[in-house]
């Protein structure tokens, strides 16, 4: 102890460009030596004020809005406006929109992880997996630039349903993709998880406190990581979560490599998934229809709901006073608790070359911290 | 321990060395985007209307409306077109989606580097015509984002109308105008096309709020009349309205008429504020809907006017002509009474040039309104149609709507394909007559309004298209039958309407109790001095105005029927509007 206080303590900007998040973040730390003392994270890079302009728009206009609170993983603010404006409407939602939007929120989990996999390998000096993992993010890419017109904004979920119907043939790409990725499942193993360089990486590093991590609100694979299985979809199911055949996976380990595994065995299983859907999606419309956008009134009253997005439990208060516009959105996303909160915490005796891995490891996105 | 498996596995990637990469190698090879992929905007400016609907749903403001070369303002069409800031679009489709008619969609170009800041705004289908074959995010007809059905009128079933003059439109419930009002989209197209310009976006945009106090204010502004025309408007505006091009049009007829309905004293809620006596005069001849128009507003500014009316009752042909069931008397009665309470004075029963003269009238007052209407029907020019029991549309109803007992006796058959022939065809039913319609031209060629021709069918009444009566055959002076001569449709070498021609030899007879003329009227002006009807400029029966209403002599203002071609009461209470512009104007110099 004695030889540490002795040494200097410097500042070091981390950011806002780096390698630990998708979007610009910065992160103040104080080291002395290659140890973080401690460590200050400054966001305002993004500010976009989603939440305040969302009450200057009329419902409809508000679509192509929260798709852009989290540019890797628009899916599921769509998903979430739309459920809370048909919660507080009593709207219904076709059955086959349900099963359409559990494949497009899984086929976003999926994307998601495999840009994780590119970011955790890149921020650990691997870089062939994010070659790999970024092209073959492109091929849901694709399928999404199919389905819905747009290759990462999708603007294709929205209060009543979806879009748009699949296109002809649809199911048989997807198919094809799921197969394509089962496989490529493996050279991810030997390249990322079985791989000795990241397993000394990750094993024993970026630990959450268990006992404290439901308390300090963290949500999705860095609390599945810890062995504590909460999953929105099975906690509280949402379209047809309910109808499909999973179970809640969880890794003990409370570190990087638990964090990972979770990721990649939900990879897996959501290719798993996503089939459950291709086959039991029924036949029907896609869309129950609402009043004309321009003179859209949603009734007075909130509706708070959920999703279990890549990050964890994502969720959208919405408030509406009768009229055109929506009173109050209010997003609440992981990347808050995780990307400031958590990371502040555990930051501290933290070595400096970790801090972007870890902070993949959490899963950071700033641009949905500010929304 | 080292994990040796871990340290080798890892190699594995050197496979892929020798293998073909996914990526596409731009700019050699192009990626194909998908079908529906949204990129760049392409306009079809034949089918755009400039509605203006894009540029209200867009939420990044990136829609401007703009002029175009050679493209000009017309009915239903503003004139205007979007123009696109691609450095502020997001290539959402929100616009494609609201698009009303459907012209405009997403392209699958997406690439556009520049350093000129102009070159972003993209006026689409003027700026990229080649653009048309590379249409990609369309508009979905099973997903719409805009309702293009209407919400149903309930009307009395055909078997229970022919018992009585009931009103057969029962209106809108509160429920069903809300929706029905929903559906509008404000682009104000409707307005250029009602005659009368009324604020149509505004009255229906406050339907939707449910403030209908608030649109009955708004209705009241330029129409005094306005349950009449939300019962048996032409509605104009309706065949010029965005939601009209790939679905139904807003009901805007009857969302006016359910604003009126809600409010059984208009003077209650309009409160309206009576100007000062000015200290002029008017003298209105006619009281019809131009003639009621103009004393209303004029009464407002303070003039002081007089109404007089050959028949007992004010209202012109709204109150002799258009039969009950569609417009019923105490609905009519309750508009009167308003304006009565504003003060516009209404002496009934006085026919000008016999009752009172007209230099009287002119003398009294500073200046005179004449809206007289077409009140003279034209004869069909057959033989046998003195007969007894050959008889005019405008006249028959006249009698049937003042309440005198008509009998048409039990086979009618009424000549003419406009809403007059429909009105007298639908009134005889009423009387139990069986009804055929003899019309000279197509089922889709008659005058008439669809829904007045399909209420006639739905009440039984026969109609033999394509069929030119020859001659009316009478017994004993009466009415026996009618000859009538079966034609074809012949194209028109100048491009006009096909015109029919008589089939040599396919001649039939009907036998009829009565013959309904009703192939139009005109006006009477022989109350007119000569002094007056030599100065007065009268072109094919109609006297010639201004912008303003004013005939060819400064003190006399002219509306109505007796004016205008079109010959609907909403042209007619335009004019009256009109007029009271110009009458201001000439007496107070304003
Ligand atoms: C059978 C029928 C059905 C119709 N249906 C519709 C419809 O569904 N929708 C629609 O929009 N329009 C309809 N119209 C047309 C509409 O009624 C007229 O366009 C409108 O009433 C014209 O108004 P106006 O004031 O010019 O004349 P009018 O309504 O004809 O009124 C003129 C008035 O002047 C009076 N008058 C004439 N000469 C004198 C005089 N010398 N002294 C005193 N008074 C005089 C007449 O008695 C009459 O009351 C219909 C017309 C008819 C005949
Ligand atoms: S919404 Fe369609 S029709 Fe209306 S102005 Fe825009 S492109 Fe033209
Ligand atoms: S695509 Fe979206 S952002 Fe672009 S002009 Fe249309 S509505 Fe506006």
């Amino acid at each position: 102890m004695s030889e540490i206080m002795q040494e200097k303590e410097t500042t070091l900007y981390l950011g806002p460009q780096h390698p630990g998040i998708t979007g610009n973040m910065m992160i103040e730390l104080k080291v002395t030596g290659d140890t973080v003392q401690r460590g200050t994270t400054h966001v305002g890079y993004l500010h976009r004020g989603f939440e305040k302009l969302m009450e200057e728009r009329l419902w409809m206009q508000c679509f192509p809005i929260v798709c852009r609170i989290c540019v890797p993983e628009p899916d599921p603010n769509e998903e979430n406006l739309a459920r809370a404006i048909e919660e507080i409407e009593g709207r219904e939602v076709p059955e086959r929109a349900q099963y359409i939007r559990t494949m497009v929120l899984e086929l976003s989990r999926m994307a998601t992880y495999l840009l994780w996999m590119g970011g955790q390998s890149g921020s650990a000096g691997l870089y062939t997996m994010p070659q790999w993992t970024v092209g073959d993010r492109d091929y849901i890419i694709d399928l999404f630039e199919e389905l819905t017109g747009g290759r990462v904004y999708h603007m294709y979920i929205w209060a009543g349903g979806v879009r748009r119907d699949l296109p002809d043939g649809f199911k048989d790409r997807v198919r094809k993709v799921l197969d394509y990725l089962e496989e490529r499942l493996t050279d991810y193993d030997r390249l990322l998880f079985e791989n000795a360089v990241f397993l000394k990486r990750a094993q024993g590093v970026g630990i959450i406190d268990k006992e404290k991590a439901e308390e300090w609100g963290v949500v999705g694979p860095p609390l599945r990581g810890c062995g504590i299985a909460r999953d929105v979809r099975k906690d509280e199911p949402y379209e047809v979560y309910d109808k499909l055949d999973w179970e809640v996976i969880t890794h003990e380990g409370s570190d990087v490599y638990s964090r990972a595994m979770v990721r990649r065995k939900e990879f897996e299983q959501s290719i798993s998934i996503v089939r459950q859907v291709l086959d039991k999606m029924p036949e029907g419309p896609v869309h129950n229809p609402g009043p004309n956008p321009l003179k859209w009134k949603v009734p007075a009253g909130e509706a708070y709901v959920r999703t279990e997005s890549a990050r964890g439990e994502f969720g959208y208060y919405v408030v509406s006073d009768g009229s055109l516009k929506p009173r109050r959105v209010h997003v609440r996303g992981p990347a808050y608790v995780h990307g400031v909160t958590l990371l502040e915490k555990m930051l501290k005796g933290m070595n400096i070359a970790d801090v972007s891995f870890i902070m993949n490891s959490l899963g950071t996105c700033p641009p949905e911290i500010e929304r | 321990m080292m994990n040796i498996k871990g340290a080798l596995v890892p190699f594995s990637a050197l496979k892929f060395l020798g293998k073909k990469p996914h990526t596409v190698r731009y700019p050699i090879e192009k990626k194909d985007t998908a079908q529906r992929y949204r990129g760049f905007h392409f306009n079809d400016l034949e089918e755009c209307i400039g509605c203006g609907t894009c540029s209200t749903i867009c939420q990044n403001d990136a829609i401007d409306m703009i002029q175009l070369d050679g493209i000009e303002a017309a009915k239903g069409d503003s004139g205007l077109r979007p123009r696109v800031d691609n450095g502020r679009c997001c290539w959402c489709g929100l616009c494609v989606d609201m698009c009303p008619t459907g012209s405009l969609s997403l392209t699958d170009q997406y690439l556009h580097t520049s350093p000129d800041p102009d070159s972003y705004l993209l006026i689409p289908g003027k700026d990229n015509p080649e653009m048309k074959e590379h249409i990609s995010f369309v508009k979905s007809d099973s997903e719409p984002l805009l309702q293009f059905d209407r919400v149903p009128m309930r009307e009395l079933d055909g078997a229970e109308r022919v018992k009585s003059f009931a009103e057969v439109v029962l209106g809108y419930m509160q429920e069903e105008a809300r929706a029905e009002a929903t559906r509008c989209v404000d682009c104000a197209l409707c307005v250029t096309a009602c005659p009368d310009h009324m604020h149509i976006p505004e009255y229906i945009g406050a339907i939707a709020d449910a403030d209908d106090a608030k649109a009955l204010k708004y209705i009241y502004d330029n129409n005094p009349l306005p349950e009449m025309c939300g019962k048996v408007c032409t509605r104009q505006c309706e065949t010029v309205c965005a939601i009209g091009h790939l679905g139904e049009p807003i009901a805007i007829r009857w969302l006016k008429r359910f604003a009126t309905e809600q409010f059984p004293d208009p003077a209650a809620i309009l409160n309206p504020v009576i100007a000062e006596p000015n200290g002029k005069k008017v003298g209105i001849v006619g009281g019809g809907p131009a003639g009621l128009s103009a004393g209303y507003y004029l009464a407002l500014r303070g003039f002081e006017v007089t109404i007089y009316e050959a028949l007992p009752k004010m209202g012109g042909m709204t109150y002799a002509g258009i039969p009950k069931y569609r417009f019923p008397e105490d609905s009519l009665d309750k508009q009167i009474g308003y304006m009565e309470k504003v003060g516009v004075k209404m002496v009934n029963n006085t026919r000008v040039g016999k009752d009172i003269s007209f230099e009287t009238i002119r003398k009294e007052n500073d200046a005179v309104f004449i809206g007289i209407g077409f009140h003279i029907p034209y004869t069909l020019g057959l033989t046998g149609e003195e007969l007894e029991n050959s008889i005019q549309a405008v006249d028959f109803l006249r009698d049937v709507n003042l309440g005198k007992s008509v009998d048409v006796g039990k086979k009618v058959v009424v000549i003419g394909g406009g809403n007059v022939a429909i009105d007298a065809a639908r009134v005889s039913r009423r009387l139990g007559a069986e009804v055929t319609i003899l019309y000279r031209r197509r089922v889709q060629d008659m005058p008439a309004d669809w829904e007045e021709i399909e209420g006639a069918e739905d009440e039984g009444v026969h109609i033999v298209p394509q069929g030119i009566p020859l001659e009316v055959i009478g017994n004993n002076g009466k009415v026996k039958s009618i000859k009538y001569g079966m034609a074809e449709m012949v194209a028109d070498d100048k491009g006009g309407r096909p015109r029919p021609v008589l089939i040599e030899g396919d001649e039939h007879i009907l036998e009829v109790d009565t013959v309904i003329g009703a192939i139009g009227q005109e006006a009477d002006y022989s109350f007119l001095p000569k002094d007056v009807m030599d100065e007065l400029k009268i072109e094919r029966g109609r006297m010639v105005v201004n912008e303003l209403k004013q005939t060819s002599i400064p003190d006399i203002f002219a509306g109505g029927d007796s004016v205008n071609r079109t010959a609907d009461a909403i042209s007619a209470i335009a004019d009256g509007v009109k007029a009271v512009e110009g009458i201001t104007h000439f007496l107070l110099d304003e």
